[in-house]
């Protein structure tokens, strides 16, 4: 990495130098004015750059330096599943037949678009034990919101308008609350017990007949199985709630237990984590929802199905919450998932699971000597450190984090979930090898010692990026949100 | 247990490391989750398929499909067939961007930073706005949040969507707008134009916002003027849907007075993907920048003074104010912002105006040459790259015999507008070259009204 400031694409602009290659105009042209009326035809230029296709590819490629992903190194970043994004996902959705089809083609032209999306639902089916899927949502927020939308007609058409609220746990991700929001709900909080799960005693006290829905991870955000599953379930469902499961941490349990088999009536998964559609710095991801079928009425339309060898859309579903995105859902991403579930199988996807969670305990047994270990039990894909220990030290979580830069790994997910202190929390995800997972973990040894004979070093750092530590504060308090020429 | 290409450990690895945890097998990591709801055996799915066989079928199912490299479109409606210049896919192949999460520790992720700054920078730059964000899902979800955003600000329950806004953007709408309770009424429109009429007569202190697409869904030009003066008249927020690519060559929504511009980023470099991933785009006046949804990067300084980027304004978002939140987004369409980022850095100042001018001019050819083959135009009048086709059959039965001629019909307006049944919206792109508009126009034969 380069220690120089990177211009923006607009400090390296010249005049008249361009980047582009237009068909020509093989028509008779005439003028812009003659077609367009006044007032209409733009009369100042947008600030856009001038550049020659080099110098793009030289900015963006030295951008590209300056980031990094699961391809560059390590990222045991907690709740985020960053595991390897298969090469042959990228090949197969740039496929024309795939790339480049149009949404409002007639069907007839686009059978097999639909035969993928369909096997897709049907696999997904299997995988969560649920009865039917939609695609259509386009992330893992945008999926908890269809499906509290979906919980909310399901309430209506059965008169029971009373149940304005959505209870989650104080460890939920913030998507949880926002989403139901959005929906309409009003949340309430349920508190985790001493063993990092749910307080049965607390979820008896704020269950009632205006439960819409319980929203749970499982395992949770601490890595830990709800082992109380079955008797939550009886609780919400016994008020005449509904069981709403977050998938984000479903590469815990592929082939262990299904959200459908634990009592979910409700379930979305994120395809871009567990089903490796490429993050991609904060998307596209791909959150299909899947539900039982007291609540197939609600699904958003249109709904694929098979009639007579032929793949349709569906869009008479009267119940219907409608739509929640234009078109299908983010096909690409589909695509991706599929072609993932297809390279894996069922033994694959068995393997998947029963790595990382192997993976994710033996760095927990290595770890837990040097930092302190809130949960002392068996995790799943992922698991909390504290850094209580070495915050005695003058040394924080934050610093610890910053220090891990150093090594070149991305550092963990902290201060999250928020009912641990200095939380530290690591997902390993089973496409790394054990050596990768011990230099890790001889770097986070190493820089425990630091906190104790040196920490300054670990204070100050990181020490090797190409800028330091952000002035975060200003950013805020001034905002500069765009490029103004001076 | 299985071996594959993606699982590193060893049996060697993993009897060391079960050592190292203090257990016998991998089993009893699962010891925790109850016998009741443990799932035994594997899934009734398709087997592990190699990566050779699986390829060569996929590559047979995509090709079950007629795709637009190989036929010629006039489809549009929404999503377009533009010049997307090859580089593009190059730079988004760089690894470092599609396998980065967030850029949440900025000292290891300024170039996804920086990346997003620029793409700000260029759609205020577009659409005449002073903030723009780092991206949303699509177009039709950013509009169903520039609605929510408009009741949240002005503290009113009603959304005016206009009828000639984008049919699957108002389905969108509404289904936000229920969630929130609030009302959703629909102004009409006169020969494909927001009724103007209409609006003033459904105006009042009630409205939070008044929605209208320019270019519009049948390609016209809505009367922005006129609009502005009657939905601020009420202090309603005027939001404005636009094809960013069209605002090359039109007056951007911001010069005539628009509170939240969004849409669709798709023309710039994104493949149609059977409908998404795509890039939706948020902008808005300063004024409302601590109400936008979604990620938001700003220009700072490090610790030894250095430029550089982070996430700012957080104090909006869901992982901070949970349900007080001003939107649940939690991701943005990162990889696609780039992906249009590179192509509004390639077109450039002049190449953005020369393709939209491309799409103006040829969509304008197109027209004529159909009216000089008989047809007749509804709603005529200056477009951008659409106009209405009345045709005498229905839609769907033309466009099964184009497709055997290699041609991928228009859209069918019947599907959303009863009223018009046997109306074909054609979109025609400066990929589309004369031959291609000949040969439609052509083979569209007797089809006229």
């Amino acid at each position: 990495m380069h220690n120089e400031d990177q211009p923006l694409i607009f400090e390296i602009t010249s005049t008249g130098r361009i980047g582009y290659s237009l068909p020509e105009m093989d028509i008779p042209v005439t003028n812009l004015s003659d077609l367009i009326p006044e007032g209409f035809i733009r009369e100042e230029e947008p600030n856009l750059p001038e550049v020659s296709e080099l110098d793009i590819m030289r900015h963006y490629t030295a951008l590209s330096k300056r980031n990094h992903g699961v391809d560059s190194g390590f990222y045991p970043l907690g709740s985020c599943t960053m595991k390897y994004n298969p090469k042959i996902n990228e090949a197969v959705a740039r496929y024309n037949g795939f790339a480049h089809i149009h949404p409002l083609q007639d069907e007839s032209s686009v059978q097999g678009a639909l035969e993928l999306m369909y096997d897709l639902q049907q696999h997904l089916k299997e995988i969560t034990g649920m009865d039917e899927v939609t695609l259509q949502p386009a992330a893992g927020a945008h999926g908890e919101w269809t499906g509290l939308m979906m919980i909310r007609a399901f309430h209506e058409a059965n008169g029971d308008t009373k149940r304005t609220k959505v209870i989650v746990p104080d460890s939920a991700h913030g998507t949880n609350p926002a989403s139901a929001t959005v929906a309409g709900f009003e949340t309430i909080t349920v508190k985790s017990n001493d063993n990092g799960l749910v307080d049965l005693e607390d979820l008896k006290k704020v269950v009632g007949d205006d439960t819409a829905a319980l929203m749970l991870t499982n395992p949770n955000t601490l890595g830990l199985f709800e082992e109380n599953i079955v008797k939550m379930a009886e609780i919400v469902h016994g008020a005449g709630g509904k069981l709403y499961y977050d998938g984000a941490n479903l590469n815990a349990v592929l082939s262990k237990a299904r959200p459908g088999d634990m009592g979910f009536d409700v379930v979305h998964l994120n395809l871009h984590k567990t089903f490796t559609g490429p993050h991609g710095g904060g998307g596209p991801g791909s959150g299909p929802v899947g539900v039982k079928s007291d609540l197939i009425p609600y699904l958003p339309k249109p709904v694929i199905d098979k009639k007579d060898g032929r793949f349709v859309f569906d869009y008479d579903r009267p119940q219907s919450i409608g739509r929640v995105k234009p078109f299908y859902g983010n096909f690409g991403i589909n695509v991706r998932a599929y072609t993932y579930i297809r390279s894996m199988g069922p033994d694959g996807l068995k393997a998947v699971t029963e790595n990382a969670v192997l993976n994710a305990n033996y760095m927990m047994r290595r770890l837990s000597e040097h930092y302190d270990l809130p949960f002392d039990r068996h995790c799943k894909h992922e698991f909390v450190l504290s850094g209580k220990r070495q915050k005695k030290l003058g040394v924080r979580t934050l610093d610890i984090a910053k220090r891990l830069l150093d090594f070149g790994y991305h550092p963990p997910t902290i201060y999250f979930p928020l009912n641990v202190e200095e939380c530290i929390m690591i997902e390993p995800t089973e496409t790394e090898s054990k050596e990768t997972l011990d230099s890790f973990i001889d770097a986070m040894i190493q820089i425990a010692k630091e906190a104790e004979e040196n920490p300054e070093i670990v204070q100050e750092a990181p020490h090797t990026t190409v800028v330091g530590r952000m002035d975060e504060a200003t950013a805020a308090r001034k905002p500069i949100l765009r490029y103004q020429k001076s | 247990m299985m071996k594959h290409r993606y699982l590193p450990l060893t049996e060697s690895d993993k009897s060391s490391m079960l050592e190292t945890i203090g257990v016998s097998s991998v089993d009893e990591l699962f010891s925790d989750i109850p016998d009741k709801v443990r799932f035994n055996g594997e899934y009734k799915i398709k087997p592990a398929s190699p990566e050779p066989t699986l390829a060569k079928e996929l590559a047979r199912m995509a090709g079950k499909n007629a795709d637009l490299i190989n036929y010629s479109s006039f489809l549009g409606a929404g999503v377009y067939d533009h010049y997307a210049p090859i580089i593009v896919d190059h730079v988004i192949s760089r690894s470092e961007f599609y396998t980065a999460y967030t850029p949440y520790q900025p000292e290891i992720s300024q170039g996804e930073l920086q990346a997003i700054f620029e793409f700000q920078t260029m759609i205020c730059e577009l659409t005449g706005m002073e903030v723009a964000n780092s991206s949303m899902y699509d177009g039709g979800t950013a509009l169903a949040e520039a609605a929510m955003l408009s009741a949240g600000h002005t503290r009113k329950k009603k959304i005016l969507i206009s009828a000639a806004a984008h049919p699957e953007a108002k389905a969108v709408v509404r289904s936000y707008a229920k969630g929130q309770y609030i009302a959703v009424e629909e102004i009409p429109h006169t020969d494909g134009v927001t009724d103007l009429k209409a609006l003033k007569e459904m105006m009042n202190g009630d409205v939070a916002g008044v929605i209208v697409q320019y270019p519009n869904f049948f390609g016209r030009l809505e009367p922005m003027t006129e609009l502005e003066e009657i939905v601020h008249s009420e202090k309603s927020l005027f939001i404005v849907s636009s094809n960013p690519l069209a605002l090359g060559a039109l007056t951007p929504p911001g010069k005539f007075g628009a509170d939240i511009v969004v849409g669709d980023a798709q023309p710039f470099g994104i493949p149609a993907a059977f409908g998404g991933p795509h890039c939706g785009y948020f902008a808005v006046t300063s004024k409302l920048m601590r109400k936008v949804p979604g990620r938001l990067v700003g220009q700072t300084k490090d610790d030894q003074g250095r430029r550089g980027f982070v996430l700012t304004l957080q104090a909006r978002e869901q992982h901070i104010r949970r349900d007080k939140a001003t939107s649940n987004i939690c991701s943005n369409q990162a990889l696609n912002a780039l992906a249009a980022s590179v192509a509004m850095t390639a077109l450039g100042k002049k190449g953005v105006r020369e393709m939209a001018a491309a799409n103006i001019q040829k969509a304008h050819y197109a027209k004529k040459a159909f009216i000089e083959h008989g047809f007749e135009i509804a709603f005529d009048g200056p477009c951008f790259n659409e106009f209405v086709l009345k045709v005498n059959r229905p839609v769907k039965s033309i466009n099964e015999e184009l497709i055997d001629k290699g041609i991928i019909g228009g859209y069918d307006l019947g599907r959303d507008y009863p009223e018009l049944e046997q109306h074909m919206l054609v979109a025609v792109t400066e990929l589309r070259t004369k031959e291609e508009i000949d040969a439609f126009v052509e083979e569209m034969g007797d089809c006229h009204a």
